[in-house]
């Protein structure tokens, strides 16, 4: 068939003399899906020079054609995966990733200063057509793929192949631009440490496309290769490997900020959260490894499973059809599947759990085509299109449907023979003067056979190519070894067949094959109609872990009868106090309200108080540290906050409504930090607060000269708290030049870290910074001082006490630990009275946790103020809500009870500065986030669904299908030292 | 020698400004009667007005006021509570000092199976943790050492010492067996999952630490070549004068240590940590095994737990029979091990009865570690190891000591953050 493919006419021939081939082959009868909308019934489909010539009914049959007849078959596009790596190997992780220290510059040089940033890799360096991988994607049924080099944040382009295994590479390479492919995962190329973290990965795509529009709109002196290719890569379909649903939203947060539309790659999460999901207008690209049940047949084992997971494992094979009942259009890709065969029985899955034929067609031809802009070429059955098409026994996708051939650019592939007659059927055998009863059943390709005698059944074995049917089997005397062997051709007429036996004894005759009717073996053929209904799937929460609401709570009007009310407000302490919350707000205060139309909740002898407020956590993020550079302003965790932390719910469980989720302290400038409430189950950006001033974090001491890193860790400025202040001037001064050249009038290279600077210096952002000893503490307020700013808050600041009254006249804030430490030798000094000194002195004082353990009880916390230094327990309950939130600036709206403000408040059981004290109720919004009684039935139900789930998953076992160890993934609590590792 | 003798110079400029700990309080010389207090036993007792005296720091009279009369010097508790020093086991108190700082810590020998050596040998006396537990009423501790499969055996101290020696009110208590977690970590950096799995080498793990278990039982018997010291040491462990404290968490393991305790025929085991211990609190009890419990401020294992599921369970194994006491170990345990009666009331707050809960950190915590006959409770003849509060123990705010005794000495309440926090208001106030 290679011959049909033209070699290029301007290539010269030595072998022979130059030929062409330019006759049609003619498909007849077919029923042809030119798309997933229309079909064309007795069609016919013509082809020539591996493209279509046309494609209709009725149509004129070339002379020079060669006919094949189709009656009763299909003929479909054959498949397109738009992501995979075919025939590129993913490049391999240098070294030890202990070994050695840190690589802070690029390899590289001439191309961006990121050696993770790569869109000049053209994979066709490293691309090497794989057949025998072709072979497995032509065998499920695909033609073409995208494939690229997996391997950066900016991959470079794809390149777009047809699997032609007689073509030439000229022949299949259909685009080596067909897209841009990106992620948030580093290049194995190179060990350049930045980034070390998902919002380090996400600020320097920010940054990368920011140089790219500075370096095509100015006369840069310089040449920067990555630039310049991805400023060529721009108009390409620009597909992002996001992995997870939530890095999906991650991902189209960064392209909306730029005008990019990204294609995601999801993580088959989707389902969970589909409203968001659809909000992105992306086009997904999906994979179909739904996980494998876990085994839980032992219940010490299946402990570690968590809810969420199993949920996930009865969830996931929705995920398509959840998709489409909602209208996001995608593509399937066989990406992340073990094996590609393992496609069909995916599909099989997906299809039962509601997703529709012709949606999943699309998803693997229209749609990939549309995707990679290649509609009128692939994807469909239409005139001047790639002759790509499959030929099959039914309807795509209906049981026992068998893709028979798979052409690729008018290439044949046989996947199965389809001029192979059935065979399968109940014969009458008879081989010198016996009668035997063989039943053949199975594929028609691979069928398999039982022999009977009698009642007797033999040993046998069958074999059936090109039409010749082999048959051995032994004799009813089992004593004997012996065998009886018959071969014979089928002469397309299976009902009756002869041909040679070889009996036991070596002599020759002749048998025949008789095929009985029907009807006789219907009885047995008659399998139980397996059970047909749909697969239960249960409901989706959020989150949708444990503990998750099946629906988001709602703002509820509320009247708290009769409390002991915590103002925080010049009214002190209220006994037997009335509390109205109207609309999300704390509507009135006062003896014998009105309830109107609210709900009544008795508090006699409860206390309500004001939600707490953490200043310092690092709960609900998928990274906290961005440890790769000595600054790191570009970054922000409001871009990595992940709403699914069971954390969130266990502070509600503490009455902890705001926390600040600060950027760790690997460096003296870190990154921007996220204040959030903690609507548990919201979205990430639903749980940030908008309209309120936002904060950055710095730090100071050991953790920024990397003290207690290792040996290795020595190469990074500043190694000494002398350097430290000398970085902090270097970049403010270069913040003001900055500032300078914007303000100019003239061009300037917008760079996101200085711009964080400049709204320091401008009072537009407000820093928290790490800090222990006095030395430092003191140092850094001189040098907000030069630059005419005040340092919002220092926390940890444990030493905080040895300067408190320079603290008082700068006027900055301190969020202290209650009682830590020892830990290290810069907190030796640490004592538990700094609280209490510094409010002593005029201060502001908080107490965090910077602990998701801590953060549950951080009234506890506050109550030791009371223990070491005795300070007042109306002031010591303020520590941890109302002088957070003025150290957040959010406390016009939280923080006290007040009329006006947010109905943000806890009911305890006890004395909130008591040990004995529970939250029984926590709101935000006057929603019921959490509540104790709410809590005790979750429980039932978390076990119930357990059960449920584990016996889905035990039958799922048993039925066969292939199972999983039980696992726990992994949930990394972060302190501020935490640095977490992004591969 | 000089550059050692230049390192001292160096200490001494550094810390030349803060003088050393507390000066350990002299003998008991006069009988001592506190009236008028609310004493909780430790065995789940309280008398709400008691009589206590002590003389020679023993106890020698405890009942209720006005019952008994007084001995020597009087002091007037009417209104404020009397308890038993709080008992910190399982803790590395004074075998380190600073925790980024390796100099400082002793804690941890190389070697798998390390019961020869001994924790009692680096306590630290004169540790400045050690002293800021005394004013939160922590007067005792199990100093015990960490890693390998056998850790080493520990001592018990009371926290007013001029040395190790003077420290230790019960030597080599207990040996530690770290027994092998049934679940393992995937390994991120060869690109495995970083999630929990089943570990595979779980049984083989176990095999290791059983062998090295039956050997020691055989080199014990033999009389020739018993020069082993590991094995050695397991002697007390065998004959049932010293503990065997087995480090385990799991339901699983759990099980497998009963099993292992009586294949061995162990006289004395008890479980530390036991995170589901509480899962099967029937067998513990058939077995008659109690547990030092994981620490009460943590967060559940599994996402799917009782957010106060850490809170509740030393109420869970109380309920169901079994003996259990509260240990600190893990993150900064040795700063926190001041915040122990805050676990145990903790524990009340999740609802377990106050006197109960005070029984977590005394009575019950004297009998796990052996040393009942000496402490842990208020009664008759054992060592005046206790403290006045000005009210309730177990709540921060109340939590404050005006007097604390350790046999029947009256030791110091300051300490070098006590110091500091005066030479800092001091220096506001001038």
């Amino acid at each position: 068939m290679g011959s049909i493919l033209r070699a290029q006419e301007y290539f010269p021939k030595n072998d022979g003399v130059k030929t062409s081939n330019s006759n049609y082959t003619v498909f007849t009868n077919a029923t042809i899906h030119t798309s997933p909308e229309s079909e064309i019934q007795n069609g016919m489909l013509i082809i020539q020079k591996g493209k279509i010539a046309q494609v209709g009914s009725g149509l004129s049959i070339p002379k020079n054609s060669i006919v094949i007849d189709l009656k009763g078959k299909h003929i479909y596009a054959s498949f397109i995966d738009p992501f995979t790596n075919f025939g590129i190997q993913k490049p391999k992780r240098q070294g030890n990733p202990f070994g050695g220290s840190p690589q802070y510059d690029a390899t590289r040089e001439g191309y961006y200063w990121n050696d993770h940033i790569r869109p000049e890799t053209n994979p066709l360096h490293e691309f090497k057509y794989d057949k025998k991988k072709a072979d497995e994607f032509i065998k499920a049924g695909f033609g073409t793929v995208n494939t690229h080099m997996p391997d950066g944040i900016i991959r470079g382009t794809g390149l777009l192949v047809a699997l032609n295994n007689e073509g030439t590479e000229g022949d299949r390479l259909l685009s080596d631009a067909s897209s841009q492919l990106l992620s948030f995962s580093k290049s194995n190329k190179s060990k350049q440490i930045y980034p070390t973290s998902l919002m380090g990965s996400m600020a320097l795509l920010r940054q990368v496309y920011l140089d790219a529009k500075w370096y095509a709109n100015n006369n840069v002196d310089y040449k920067d290769l990555s630039i310049e290719a991805l400023n060529n890569n721009k108009s390409l379909p620009q597909i992002f490997e996001a992995g997870s649903r939530i890095n999906g939203f991650r991902a189209d947060k960064i392209g909306d900020e730029f005008n990019i539309q990204y294609i995601i790659v999801g993580g088959g999460d989707e389902y969970a959260r589909i409203d968001k999901v659809k909000a992105t207008n992306a086009k997904y690209i999906i994979p179909l490894d739904f996980p494998d049940a876990y085994d839980v047949s032992d219940p010490y084992m299946a402990n570690l499973v968590s809810l969420g997971d199993m949920r996930h494992w009865n969830q996931a094979p929705s995920n398509p059809s959840v998709l489409q009942k909602n209208g996001v259009q995608f593509s399937l890709t066989t990406h992340k599947l073990k094996k590609i065969g393992d496609l069909s029985k995916r599909l099989e899955k997906a299809l039962k759990h509601g997703l529709d034929k012709k949606t999943a067609l699309a998803a693997l031809t229209t749609i990939p085509a549309q995707i990679l802009g290649k509609e009128n070429v692939l994807g469909t059955l239409k005139k001047g299109a790639h002759a790509n098409f499959l030929i099959t026994s039914k309807e795509l996708f209906s049981k026992d449907n068998i893709i028979y051939e798979n052409w690729v650019q008018g290439h044949k592939n046989i996947v199965n023979d389809m001029n192979t007659t059935d065979i399968t059927g109940s014969y009458e055998l008879s081989v010198a003067g016996k009668t035997y009863d063989v039943s053949i059943t199975g594929k028609p390709t691979k069928p398999k056979a039982e022999v009977k005698l009698g009642e007797t059944k033999l040993g046998s074995k069958i074999t059936y190519t090109n039409d010749w049917v082999t048959l051995t089997f032994t004799d009813a005397d089992t004593s004997k070894t012996q065998y009886t062997r018959i071969v014979g051709a089928i002469n397309k007429n299976p009902k009756f067949w002869t041909g040679k036996a070889v009996l036991p004894n070596g002599s020759e005759t002749s048998f025949t094959a008789k095929q009985k009717p029907e009807e006789a073996n219907e009885a047995s053929k008659k399998k139980p109609e397996a059970a047909k209904e749909a697969p239960k799937v249960v409901s989706v929460t959020y989150p949708n872990i444990a503990y998750g609401n099946a629906a988001l709570p709602k703002s509820e009007n509320i009247l708290f009868k009769n409390a002991t009310v915590w103002t925080n407000e010049s009214e002190g302490i209220l006994k037997e106090t009335d509390v109205l919350i109207k609309n999300g707000k704390i509507a009135a205060i006062g003896k014998n309200l009105n309830a109107g139309n609210a709900k009544v909740i008795d508090a006699t002898g409860k206390h309500l108080t004001s939600g707490i407020v953490d200043e310092h956590s690092h709960i609900a993020a998928a990274a906290i540290n961005e440890a790769g550079h000595n600054s790191t302003a570009e970054v922000t965790i409001e871009d990595v906050v992940s709403p699914d932390d069971i954390n969130i719910y266990r502070n509600l469980a503490g009455g902890v409504t705001s926390i600040q989720i600060l950027h760790g302290s690997a460096n003296p400038i870190g990154g921007r930090s996220a204040i959030i409430k903690l609507k548990w189950g919201e979205s990430a950006e639903n749980l940030i607060y908008s309209n309120t001033p936002k904060f950055i974090k710095f730090a100071l001491g050991e953790n920024v000269k990397q003290s207690n890193w290792g040996d290795a860790e020595r190469v990074r400025f500043p190694q000494t708290r002398m350097g430290v202040e000398q970085l902090y001037i270097d970049y403010f001064t270069r913040a003001k030049r900055y500032e300078q050249q914007k303000n100019s009038g003239k061009p300037y290279r917008k760079d996101i870290e200085m711009e964080t600077l400049l709204e320091i210096l401008n009072g537009k952002r407000f820093i928290s910074c790490h800090s222990y000893v006095q030395s430092e503490i003191n140092m850094l307020m001189k040098v907000a001082e030069k630059f005419n700013f005040r340092i919002n808050t220092f926390t940890h600041i444990l030493e905080g006490y040895k300067v408190a009254d320079k603290m008082a006249t700068h006027g900055v804030a301190g969020s202290t630990f209650s009682d830590w430490w020892a830990y290290k030798y810069e907190v030796n000094d640490a004592i538990p009275y700094n609280a209490t000194i510094m409010h002593n002195q005029g201060v502001l004082v908080a107490i965090n946790s910077d602990d998701g353990e801590m953060s549950r009880r951080l009234n506890q916390e506050a109550a030791k103020s009371v223990k070491y230094g005795g300070v007042s327990e109306e002031e010591a309950w303020k520590f941890v809500t109302l002088n957070p939130a003025k150290m957040l600036h959010i406390d016009d709206r939280v923080g006290s009870i007040k009329v006006g403000k947010d109905a943000d408040v806890v009911l305890w059981t006890d004395h909130p500065l008591s040990i004995y004290a529970k939250a029984e109720k926590t709101l935000i919004e006057g929603a019921t986030y959490f509540d104790l009684e709410k809590d005790k039935a979750m429980r039932r139900s978390i076990a119930n669904e357990r059960n449920e789930l584990s016996t889905m998953l035990l039958q799922a076992k048993n039925s066969g299908l292939k199972t999983q160890p039980p696992k726990k993934k992994e949930k990394q609590h972060f302190h501020c030292d935490t640095v977490e590792h992004i591969h | 020698m000089k550059n050692l003798s230049y390192i001292f110079l160096l200490l001494i400029v550094a810390f030349g400004n803060v003088t050393a700990q507390q000066t350990p309080a002299k003998n008991q010389t006069e009988a001592i009667t506190i009236t008028g207090a609310t004493a909780h036993i430790g065995n789940g007792e309280v008398i709400t007005n008691s009589i206590i005296i002590f003389e020679n720091g023993k106890i020698t009279n405890v009942g209720t006021n006005g019952s008994i009369a007084t001995k020597g010097k009087v002091i007037d508790a009417t209104g404020k509570h009397v308890y038993p020093g709080f008992i910190a086991p399982n803790s590395t108190l004074g075998l380190v000092e600073i925790g980024a700082v390796r100099a400082t810590d002793d804690d941890s020998e190389i070697g798998g199976f390390n019961p020869h050596i001994r924790s009692i040998i680096a306590y630290n006396a004169e540790s400045k943790i050690v002293e800021s537990m005394r004013p939160n009423g922590v007067l005792i501790a199990q100093t015990t050492p960490r890693g390998g499969w056998i850790s080493g055996t520990s001592s018990i101290v009371q926290l007013d010492a001029w040395n190790w020696e003077d420290a230790a009110i019960k030597t080599d208590d207990g040996i530690h067996m770290n027994w092998p977690n049934p679940f393992t970590r995937g390994r991120w950096w060869l690109g495995e999952d970083p999630g929990f799995k089943p570990n595979k080498k779980y049984q083989e793990q176990v095999t290791t630490l059983t062998d090295f278990v039956t050997q020691a039982k055989a080199t014990i018997k033999s009389k020739v070549g018993n020069e082993n010291l590991p094995h050695l040491a397991m002697q007390r462990v065998f004959n049932g004068t010293q503990t065997l404290f087995v480090h385990v968490g799991t339901e699983k393991a759990i099980l497998d240590v009963l099993r292992f305790a009586k294949e061995q025929q162990l006289q004395k085991v008890v479980i530390v940590g036991g995170d589901e211990a509480y899962k099967v609190a029937s067998q513990l009890k058939q077995q008659n095994i109690p547990v030092l419990l994981t620490r009460t401020h943590s967060t559940p294992n599994y996402e799917d737990d009782d957010y106060d599921l850490p809170y509740k369970n030393a109420k869970l194994l109380v309920d169901a029979g079994v003996l259990v006491a509260l240990q600190n170990s893990g993150q900064m345990e040795r700063a926190n091990a001041r915040n122990l009666p805050f676990q145990a009331g903790t524990v009340a707050a999740h609802g377990l009865e106050k006197e109960k809960a005070v029984q977590l950190i005394t009575g019950n915590s004297a009998k796990i570690l052996g040393i009942d006959d000496m402490v842990g409770t208020l009664e008759i003849g054992k060592d005046a190891t206790l403290f006045i509060s000005i009210g309730d123990a177990l709540d921060m705010r109340t939590n404050q000591l005006e007097k604390a005794f350790i046999q029947g000495r009256d030791v110091s309440l300051e300490s070098h953050q006590t110091k500091l926090w005066k030479r800092y208001s001091g220096k506001y106030s001038r």
